[in-house]
């Protein structure tokens, strides 16, 4: 459903990504995983085309959506989003966060906007929040939220790009219940995340990015338990047992 | 042993060292009052002492404070305000328009349109550059000297039109610095969602510009309330013109007397609307810190 070739993209002189391929089908969780700095979160810009890539082609659906003739607008609502700090809009209410993008992209009323809302803040448990600003709600309730909002235009393909990071350890449960339950209702997800036992757990398939390459890839099993990189097999070691190595 | 659920509602009893501190606090804060009231009354005596003990006093009080002469002149004034209030509503409003519509096209980004953002920039560079007074001049007797018969030869048009020209450009100014204030991760969220980059900015970004940036907005319209006056110059008959004729005649300058606490009493609501809404701001941004 989603490929990747030779993605490249550099800021200035300094190349974030220096050649990524990658491919995901339809219901498959994609988990990248790789130290900061390492381009997950550029990779994930680069896939919704909130970044101009350097080189390389991504297509969506059999669509080269790096073709600058396409309406980036259009494809960026066939991809959901969710953002490591949130981003919910703090001058609307919980609901008009997520009935925004389907009343003013989707071209639906402003009844059956927020009629679709209600069904997906009941979905991840907030339809009691509706009502409220974002800055009432915690930060699981918030990424929540914003979980809800992308999932608004009903989009083929989710990408989240460390949601679990901002949260404190007691919400982040809440968060990673949700996602795998999305997994599980058939939703094709890339997502980049520090949490390896929820790797481990839903991912289809594991890719280490290091210095802006997949350096390694393949079923969770094989990647985290038998890695061959050196430089993974250090990674892992840091984020399983921290202060040791 | 018992365990006290962490519900409860009754709040615990407060131990005798914060029962000191508070009368402690109450104390100094009724001493400080003292003092600040106290200082006050002396420092005002003494200006109103000096002002009437002056040797020019009798002749000031006659020429600028004749209660009885600027009673007899006050509904003409008044009727001259009037004529400022109006054009300071219709003045607001389009500088409004105008501003937003700058600041929209200063921040528009991609080299297709620079020539939008080069439009815009030079807007703002001229008329904030331009003194008041000269472009009130320059347009009102300019304009009408084009002999084009579809532009305005009124004074009153143009003079209004020289405000909300000048004003536009300070007001665009502060609208950019609160568009720019909107962190960019709320953009990037509305264009996640498939919005545009114009329905971004209208939906998501200048509705929170426009909150930050509210208590600048509402001190430029002080100013403005005070420059309506400077419409006079090109003889529009408001409450400072109408002062100039009534002085004129009488060689007594109370009018403007009369003219200048009309503008402060329109300008202290104003200023107390402003205050608030900066004092909110403020609050919400300390959230409770006392310093």
């Amino acid at each position: 459903m989603l490929t990747v070739r030779g993605l490249r993209k550099d800021f200035g002189e300094h190349a974030v990504l220096r050649g990524i391929d990658l491919d995901v089908n339809e219901g498959e969780a994609v988990v990248l995983i790789g130290g900061s700095g390492s381009g997950k979160s550029t990779l994930l810009r680069c896939l919704n085309l909130l970044e101009q890539v350097t080189d390389g082609v991504i297509t969506l659906d059999g669509e080269d959506i790096t073709d600058p003739r396409v309406d980036a607008d259009a494809v960026r609502r066939r991809i959901g989003v969710v953002f490591q700090a949130y981003n919910l809009f703090p001058h609307m209410s919980v609901l008009h966060n997520v009935a925004l993008a389907p009343r003013v992209v989707g071209g639906l009323s402003k009844q059956q906007a927020e009629e679709r809302a209600m069904q997906l803040l009941d979905r991840v448990g907030l339809a009691a929040k509706a009502r409220d600003y974002p800055d009432r709600l915690s930060g699981g309730q918030q990424q929540r939220t914003a979980i809800a909002r992308a999932l608004a235009n009903e989009p083929r393909l989710l990408l989240l790009d460390e949601v679990t990071s901002a949260l404190d350890p007691e919400l982040v449960g809440e968060v990673l219940d949700l996602i795998r339950e999305l997994k599980t209702s058939g939703m094709t997800i890339v997502m980049a995340t520090h949490e390896m036992g929820f790797a481990r757990d839903v991912a289809d398939h594991v890719c280490f990015l290091d210095a802006g390459v997949v350096a390694e890839s393949g079923p969770p099993s094989t990647v985290l338990e038998t890695p061959t990189n050196p430089r993974l097999q250090q990674f892992l070691q840091r984020i399983l047992a921290p202060g040791t190595a | 042993m018992t365990v006290i659920p962490p519900t409860s509602a009754a709040l615990p009893e407060l131990s005798d060292v914060e029962l000191w501190r508070r009368d402690f606090r109450r104390r100094q804060g009724r001493r400080s009052a003292l003092i600040a009231a106290l200082s006050s009354v002396v420092v005002l005596t003494a200006l109103v002492l000096g002002v009437i003990n002056s040797p020019g006093w009798p002749q000031v009080h006659k020429t600028f404070f004749d209660v009885h002469y600027g009673w007899s002149v006050f509904p003409a004034i008044l009727r001259g305000f009037w004529l400022n209030v109006r054009i300071l509503v219709v003045a607001e409003i389009l500088i409004l328009l105008v501003a937003l519509l700058i600041a929209a096209m200063r921040t528009v980004s991609g080299p297709a349109l620079f020539p939008i953002r080069a439009l815009a920039t030079i807007y703002v560079d001229f008329f904030r550059g331009v003194p008041l007074i000269v472009l009130i001049l320059l347009i009102g007797f300019g304009v009408p000297n084009l002999h084009v018969h579809w532009l305005p030869k009124s004074t009153l048009v143009l003079g209004t039109a020289s405000l909300v020209l000048a004003y536009s450009a300070y007001v665009a100014e502060v609208f950019r610095a609160g568009i720019e204030s909107v962190h960019p991760s709320q953009r990037a969220a509305a264009r996640s969602l498939g919005l545009s980059q114009s329905k971004t900015l209208r939906i998501v970004v200048l509705p929170q510009a426009v909150r930050a940036v509210l208590p600048p907005l509402l001190n430029d319209f002080v100013g403005l309330q005070k420059d309506v006056g400077l419409v006079s110059l090109l003889g529009v008959v408001d409450a400072v013109q109408q002062a100039t004729i009534l002085s004129d005649s009488s060689f007594n300058f109370t009018p403007y007397t009369i003219a200048a606490l009309l503008f402060v009493a329109l300008a202290i609501p104003s200023g107390r609307v402003a205050d608030r809404f900066a004092a909110r701001a403020n609050r919400r941004q300390r959230a409770g810190a006392v310093v």
